[in-house]
């Protein structure tokens, strides 16, 4: 399954493509494409050269997640960082926000 | 200490103008982020995992309080409350809006600072033997040489694309403290039979995906020609240095491709056309620069001695933290202090916003306004009353950071790794902080003695694993996290490359290793004078791979 994810352009913050068409600051309302679903890939990767053209976000990415008890999990360490914080550093990044990420 | 003059602030406060104009610009959406990146970079901003970061120069690691002061600032006002010190005597901030950019730029410019050439293909920040200046062993300060060198890089035209970064570092001291033979040019500032300086010249060294110590072109390159020869060098490397693959575009490539001897030849037919033109220095020059740094008026204070004895009666901490973390100086009464900021389990190299303060109200009190940052991620306080030491310890205690750890096995230069890198492939900062807690023994620390752990968490090695002497690169393995492990390495006047001794380690297995590496060298070494590398030296990995890897032999 797979995501779309960038930066903020105005302060960097990592952000997530929603289901309701916003970039989100958690990865847990991420619109999710299921695997081999070209075309919601597609779509996804669309959607996210327009908004790098638009100048809202930079960075722009899909990457590889599974769902696990309907919590949205990156396979790779690097993107469960982003979607968290600094593993060192709780208190800081998402894990340390009210609507803190499930992810890491 | 150096000052701008009327140039510098002029030029800093053009960029700062220019800068703020195109962050408003992209901002605005008028240029695209291909426009931009190359600009953002010039000015030392990058993207990383959950941020934007921003680097900052300290030229030569050279600080004031005033400036210190400003750092932690924009830690508490733009960023989370902290900052990295780095490898290369920079600081970074991990959190800063793009948005804010400007207003830190005019903050920095407030104190005679800026982000100029901290990234891009260009000659970055000039760095220095941390103790200059200060330092028993020291020939002559390197530092007015840095700043010469500092003054004629900075937006140099011709220097400004080159095929890849360029890196200087200056030591004046026999005893090297500024890795240079693991820079693009080192320089080993030192004085000839006649009593004149000049510098013995070394070209090609680095670290990265290519380690390569630097070979020695030049024996004694008189003063004066600094930069001539410096710009000569630049030339053959700015045509012959490949642009067509960035993996091979450092001038260690063209140097170890080319041979040393024929690019001396090369370096030598350029410099003929150069040495006796407008880049010679002129003697008057060089010695106004030299007055910039003049040291502070060191007055007598013979009554150290005494003060010193009683206090190590009074206190075990102050005795521990003086035989470890305070070196010789110039002057009897003076001495030269690392504080360190490797607490035992804390993330090597950060301060926040109140150490920064704090130490900068130390250093105005007590240390004539002067900080130094060192690549090993610690900082100096250079000159220090020995008469002031009891105090100085006292005050670092209170903010902790007054570990007694300078040079021991929990010095760890760490760099910031997955937990923050765009191009990390593993963390760093937790198995630095893992060591740590493992050796957090001082008893224990100084038992094993002199040891240099350096960890990387890519390839790119900007925490100079390669050098130390166990160093530990963080790669990607499968979608996890492993460790390689190299011994032997040295970033000093006997500059050596660490071996990789063998199979990678998880997470969970890393700290184990490095104990069972330690382990072994107390187990093998002939007595406890003899340090780590030099047993290991000795002895070759041989005995170290046994007590890492028999048992899987044994059971396969």
């Amino acid at each position: 399954m797979k995501i779309l994810t960038a930066n903020r352009l105005a302060d960097g913050e990592a952000v997530w493509f929603a289901k309701d068409g916003s970039w989100a600051e958690s990865i847990d309302v991420s619109d999710v494409v299921a695997d081999k679903d070209k075309d919601g890939e597609a779509r996804l990767e669309a959607i996210g050269k327009a908004a790098f053209e638009n100048n809202a976000v930079v960075d722009v990415n899909l990457i590889d997640v599974d769902v696990v008890d309907g919590v949205i999990v990156p396979q790779r360490l690097r993107e469960k960082i982003r979607a968290a914080g600094p593993t060192n550093r709780t208190d800081l990044g998402k894990q340390a926000r009210p609507e803190a990420s499930h992810a890491a | 200490m150096y000052r701008y003059d009327e140039f510098d602030h002029d030029f800093v406060n053009a960029r700062v103008a220019e800068f703020t104009d195109q962050v408003e610009r992209r901002l605005a959406g008028e240029i695209t982020e291909d426009q931009f990146r190359p600009l953002r970079l010039m000015n030392g901003v990058y993207l990383q995992l959950h941020a934007y970061m921003l680097r900052i120069a300290v030229p030569y690691g050279t600080l004031s309080s005033r400036q210190l002061r400003m750092l932690g600032h924009i830690a508490r006002k733009y960023d989370k409350g902290y900052g990295h010190f780095t490898t290369r005597q920079n600081i970074q901030f991990n959190w800063p809006a793009l948005s804010d950019m400007p207003a830190i730029l005019a903050d920095l410019a407030s104190v005679e600072m800026h982000a100029i050439q901290t990234s891009g293909n260009c000659i970055r920040n000039v760095t220095a033997d941390h103790f200059a200046g200060a330092a028993a062993d020291e020939v002559a300060d390197p530092r007015p040489y840095a700043e010469i060198l500092r003054q004629w890089s900075s937006v140099h035209p011709e220097f400004s694309y080159l095929p890849r970064k360029f890196k200087i570092a200056v030591t004046g001291a026999e005893r090297d403290r500024a890795a240079i033979q693991v820079h693009d040019i080192g320089l080993h500032l030192k004085k000839n039979e006649a009593g004149e300086l000049g510098f013995a010249v070394y070209v090609g060294g680095g670290q990265g995906r290519t380690p390569m110590i630097a070979k020695k072109i030049k024996d004694f390159l008189p003063e004066q020609h600094l930069l001539s020869y410096t710009t000569a060098i630049m030339r053959v490397y700015n045509l012959y240095g490949r642009r067509d693959n960035k993996y091979k575009a450092r001038i260690k490539i063209l140097v170890h491709e080319t041979g040393a001897e024929e690019f001396a030849r090369q370096v030598e037919a350029e410099w003929a056309e150069l040495k006796d033109g407008e880049l010679r220095l002129p003697d008057d020059d060089i010695r106004a620069i030299d007055a910039y740094f003049a040291p502070p008026p060191l007055v007598q204070r013979p009554d150290g001695d005494e003060a010193v004895r009683l206090a190590r009666l009074d206190s075990k901490g102050f005795g521990e933290w003086l035989d470890q973390n305070v070196i010789t100086h110039q002057h009897p009464d003076y001495a030269a202090v690392t504080i360190s900021l490797k607490g035992i389990g804390e993330v090597p190299g950060d301060a926040s916003d109140s150490q920064m303060e704090a130490v900068a109200d130390i250093a105005e009190k007590y240390a004539f306004d002067e900080i130094r940052v060192s690549h090993e991620q610690n900082l100096i306080l250079p000159h220090v009353a020995r008469a002031d030491l009891k105090a100085v310890y006292d005050a670092l205690v209170e903010i902790g950071f007054a570990t007694a750890n300078s040079n021991l096995i929990s010095d760890i230069i760490a760099c910031p790794g997955l937990d923050y890198c765009a191009l990390a492939n593993a963390r760093s900062i937790i198995v630095a902080q893992n060591i740590s807690k493992r050796f957090a023994s001082h008893e224990r620390q100084r038992e094993i003695g002199e040891l240099k752990l350096k960890i990387s968490g890519c390839i790119n090695a900007c925490g100079h694993h390669h050098v130390g002497h166990i160093g530990i690169l963080g790669v990607e393995k499968k979608g996890a996290e492993l460790y390689q492990v190299t011994l032997g390495g040295s970033g000093d006047e006997n500059t050596s490359v660490g071996e990789i001794i063998g199979r990678g380690f998880g997470p969970d297995e890393i700290t184990d290793a490095i104990e069972t590496i330690v382990d072994t060298y107390l187990r093998i070494r002939l007595d406890p004078g003899e340090k780590f590398l030099d047993a290991y030296r000795r002895a070759g990995p041989a005995p170290f791979k046994e007590a890492l890897y028999a048992g899987e032999i044994k059971a396969a």
